[in-house]
């Protein structure tokens, strides 16, 4: 292999080393520290004047005790368990939101696909905490949407969404909706007509045509679609901090408290190790659905 | 061919057709596709819809499977009005042009995707999709997913879904055009075998002539949304309604002037300025006047010295020559700078050819090889 290739290839390799292998190591080498009031607020730190001893000495201090705290305090877990659940729930309310619009844009005539494309994609010029502060205004007792509520007179008192969970899913299926709607709509955009027809004239109902055949065939793009809403709900911050108050455990606060709060960022690392772990198995899942995807293409 | 009656139904005014379109108009928004029109066909027939793309054959299709429906007249099929009656509640199927196979689906399951529609037993289904298989040459590949098999392969999973419910009626939308030429004139020949086994009424549709004359019992030549002639091949090639048919189906020669209806039934027509009147046969419904004089070039013989017993003889040069392996076409040119093409079976060795480029030479035919069509 000549020198250009292998600076070619090297390339993305120093990259993923740069900015992931090498942080990774840093915050796993933190979670297997102590806390200290120092700065930075942990020890030991690794003294490169003293040579093999003080090398030796600095990893002799490190030890998994931040884990053993993980799991002996049932906060961690419950927060685990709850941002599992939550992410899940909402991944499910995205599908149910996400595929009759990816199928309608599908459907609609062709000179309006790129209009509605647009529109899809138009709410991230905006910054997502903005959009995010917005929902604050729609859902808070006095928001547009008890107003309006009220001015119907559907209700007589003001409905408490916000700081509940579905104030979170609602943030989250919102937030994460055109990554649902994109891979699911590019799917069913190349569905063949034809064996619709097909399904049809074998003696199909419409309806019938629809889970036998869109439905399987756009199974790929429904896949892709829910873990990439999943894998970031999982980790989500902002939201539950801002629509969830102090009710929605999440693991992302978890973790925002234990660094931001606490300054405790040896907990804080192993708590983002963890969360790294759990999602690693969506995410390879994630590849191999995609490989799959293009070899039935091939 | 054996001593067996000749299949015409058509010919029978006793038969009923299994088919009739009755003054059919299709418009689509201000645009229309098929002109009225009236149309039978009959049971066990394999009929062809033969036009150049945009000439409503597909339209015509697809109205018959329940895709579109007439916006004007009826078609009924099996003597029942087929208005309003959805695709998947007709006794017909259709091979699609891109096969439209399931690609999630085995070979297998996909000939099996009719048959679970209705209520037969699994155990009828498994058989009947096994018959298929067989009838198709498929059993090896049942297992197979569609993107794992060839072309052709991919094109009797088609046939077989479309047939594995036993259709009155089955409509093959260009069913050859995605495969080779060697390949399409095994399968055109194979596809009659099928049509032949399973007594289905077949309707094709294509843009191949050679396809349609192969197959079809009868061939329907449309343009602009019209039925401009239907007959059963040979008549089609020998006796063309119009120059427009003529054209379309195989090659032609075209020699236009005014022709004259002869006291011996056939027609003259004086084509050029001092050349002898060439004769033919008079066309259907010709009256005299403008009218095209048309010959097939196989019917013209081509001659170094004069021929004494034809009375249809013109000189020329010759401009081209086409050598086909099989066939020579001479391209000859007349003196009033007319074209004619004449075409002589090669039974002999190429390096014993007779006329070379720029050889004088005479074109002749027979007093009824051409016809003359009123224009």
């Amino acid at each position: 292999m000549n020198f250009a290739r292998r600076t070619l290839i090297g390339i993305p390799y120093i990259w993923l080393l740069l900015l992931f292998l090498v942080p990774f190591g840093i915050i796993f080498k933190i979670s297997l520290s102590d806390y200290a009031v120092s700065i930075p607020p942990y020890t030991p730190t690794l003294d490169l004047a003293q040579g093999w001893a003080g090398l030796r000495d600095f990893l002799s201090q490190l030890d998994f005790e931040n884990y053993i705290w993980l799991s002996e305090d049932d906060l961690y877990w419950k927060a685990y368990l709850s941002s599992v659940k939550i992410a899940c729930i909402s991944t499910l309310l995205t599908l149910l939101v996400g595929f009759p619009v990816a199928y309608g844009m599908a459907k609609s005539a062709p000179e309006w696909r790129p209009m509605l494309m647009m529109l899809i994609i138009l709410p991230f010029w905006t910054s997502f905490l903005i959009r995010v502060y917005a929902w604050i205004g729609i859902l808070s007792n006095e928001g547009f949407l008890n107003q309006f509520l009220l001015w119907t007179g559907v209700i007589s008192d003001p409905l408490q969404i916000m700081n509940t969970s579905t104030a979170v899913y609602i943030g989250i299926v919102y937030t994460y909706l055109p990554f649902m709607i994109l891979p699911i709509y590019a799917t069913l955009e190349r569905l063949d007509g034809s064996l619709l027809e097909a399904a049809i004239d074998l003696g199909c109902s419409r309806t019938k045509a629809f889970w036998l055949v869109t439905v399987p065939l756009s199974r790929a793009g429904v896949i892709a679609g829910c873990f990439l809403v999943f894998i970031p709900a999982l980790g989500e911050i902002v939201i539950p901090s801002l629509l969830g108050g102090s009710g929605t455990l999440m693991i992302g606060k978890v973790l925002w408290e234990e660094f931001f709060s606490n300054r405790d960022w040896p907990v804080a690392s192993a708590v983002a190790i963890i969360l790294l772990l759990l999602l690693v198995v969506p995410i390879m899942l994630f590849q191999r659905n995609q490989e799959k995807a293009q070899e039935a293409e091939g | 061919m054996t001593a067996a009656v000749e299949f015409a139904p058509w010919t029978d005014p006793t038969e009923t057709p299994l088919i009739r379109f009755e003054r059919v108009v299709k418009r689509f928004g201000d645009f229309t596709a098929i002109e009225p029109l009236n149309l039978s066909i009959y049971r066990k027939e394999f009929f062809a819809l033969l036009g150049p793309s945009g000439c409503g054959k597909t339209t015509l299709m697809r109205m018959l499977a329940g895709f579109e429906a007439p916006s004007e007249g009826t078609i009924t099929i099996g003597g029942r009005d087929m208005a309003g009656i959805p695709p998947n509640k007709r006794e017909v199927n259709m091979m699609f042009q891109s096969y439209a196979l399931f690609p999630h689906l085995s070979v297998w399951d996909n000939i099996a995707f009719g048959l679970k529609r209705g209520d037969m037993s699994k155990e009828e289904i498994a058989a009947r999709v096994d018959d298929m298989l067989r009838l198709t040459r498929l059993d090896r590949f049942a297992k197979r997913k569609p993107h794992q098999i060839s072309g052709g392969q991919k094109q009797r999973v088609a046939l077989a879904r479309a047939l594995a419910k036993a259709p009155k009626l089955l409509l093959l939308d260009e069913p050859l055009g995605a495969l080779d030429k060697k390949l399409r004139q095994d399968t055109q020949f194979e596809l009659m075998d099928i049509q032949e086994k399973t007594e289905t009424t077949f309707v094709i549709v294509t843009h191949d002539q050679e396809e349609a004359m192969t197959v079809a019992s009868r061939v329907a030549v449309m343009d602009n949304g019209k039925i401009v002639q239907v007959d059963t091949p040979p008549k089609i090639y020998e006796t063309p309604n119009s120059t427009y048919v003529a054209d379309f189906i195989g090659d032609v020669n075209l020699l236009h002037g005014r022709a004259e209806i002869r006291a011996d039934g056939l027609a003259s027509l004086a084509w050029a300025e001092g050349a002898t009147p060439i004769k033919g046969t008079a066309g259907e419904g010709l009256q005299g006047g403008e009218a095209s004089f048309v010959i097939r070039p196989e019917k013209v013989t081509i001659t170094a010295s004069k021929p004494k017993d034809r009375t249809n003889v013109v000189k020329g040069k010759i401009l081209d020559i086409a050598y086909l392996g099989n066939l020579s076409t001479y391209h000859v040119e007349l003196p009033g700078g007319q074209v004619l093409k004449a075409q002589t079976a090669n039974n002999r060795r190429l390096s014993r050819r007779d006329f070379t480029w720029e050889d004088e030479v005479y074109l002749s035919w027979t007093d009824t090889a051409g016809l003359v069509l009123a224009r």
